[in-house]
């Protein structure tokens, strides 16, 4: 078993998701961690000035969007599947409806469809209005089940 | 070109001063302009610790690549526009077809390929080597002449 599965699963054990988080610079980098809220979990973008894509509005580049939906994705397959390896993204695609605001952001990802070697995930961000999503994602991702 | 090589690298230097300093995001990822041409665009992301997805591997996160194709994309579509105006990314699609090898930039080249009254049509690919051998592929679409308030608009 490899360390990142190690941690996977004693993040399970103890229900505390952040340390699964903490191991990927990429998520520490953008601030992008997972939160069990009224128990779901939930991707949170903590609001930084490095994520800005347009100064003038201001408003978060489209790019960070397209990330927190695809971790989020990818985080929800780890606590909710049973993979062996670091769930691989296939495709992903992204549909912007609304311009992020300069503040947090809050993402969640429903398990659409598993099947033994591929998983579908569809994911929904929104800011202060949850039936406002700012962007959604439909994604497929590569998985090992044992 | 040849003849004005300083010309040509002091205006590509202060495109990418201009590119960074408008998008704290593409300063962030460190995304560097190698070339613009009519409706298309070359674009480093170069490989740093903080990009990285899998940390047994080194392999660079997806949402690294997604942001870097989104902006390249959107570099494109400047090329292609007959004037400056504001553009909106409407939808993107990146396929990720092998990973990409730790350690390595990925150049990314973005062909805007068709222009509209309202909406603009991208494909883009990221590679190391060679563009026939992709790391990702992207396609995206933009809406043109977006209009959206300005925070102190809005109050």
């Amino acid at each position: 078993m490899t360390d990142l599965l190690a941690l996977i699963a004693a993040a399970k054990e103890s229900g505390d998701v952040s340390r699964l988080v903490d191991a990927i610079p990429y998520s520490r980098f953008m601030g992008i961690s997972m939160t069990h809220v009224d128990g779901e979990l939930l991707g949170t973008l903590r609001f930084g000035e490095h994520l800005i894509g347009n100064p003038m509005l201001p408003a978060i580049h489209g790019g960070v969007l397209a990330a927190l939906l695809e971790s989020t994705a990818i985080f929800q397959l780890m606590w909710e599947t049973e993979t062996i390896v670091l769930p691989k993204t296939i495709t992903v695609t992204v549909d912007f409806l609304r311009p992020g605001r300069a503040q947090d952001t809050w993402a969640r990802g429903i398990l659409t469809r598993q099947g033994r070697r591929v998983a579908n995930v569809r994911v929904e961000a929104w800011q202060d209005d949850r039936s406002r999503p700012i962007a959604v994602a439909s994604a497929h991702f590569l998985l090992k089940t044992p | 070109m040849d003849s004005e090589p300083d010309e040509d690298l002091e205006s590509l230097s202060a495109l990418n001063r201009m590119f960074e300093q408008a998008v704290p995001h593409n300063r962030a990822l460190g995304l560097q302009i190698l070339s613009l041409e009519r409706s298309h665009a070359r674009i480093r992301l170069p490989y740093a610790e903080r990009l990285i997805g899998n940390p047994e591997t080194g392999v660079l996160h997806g949402g690294a690549i997604s942001a870097a194709m989104d902006a390249a994309c959107g570099t494109a579509v400047f090329q292609a526009l007959p004037r400056r105006m504001v553009i909106a990314t409407l939808d993107l699609r990146i396929d990720y077809v092998k990973l990409g090898t730790p350690g390595r930039d990925v150049l990314i080249h973005t062909h805007c390929y068709k222009v509209t009254r309202n909406v603009a049509f991208v494909r883009g690919v990221a590679y190391h080597d060679d563009e026939d051998d992709p790391i990702a592929t992207a396609t995206g679409t933009f809406m043109l002449g977006t209009r959206t308030k300005l925070a102190t608009e809005r109050e």
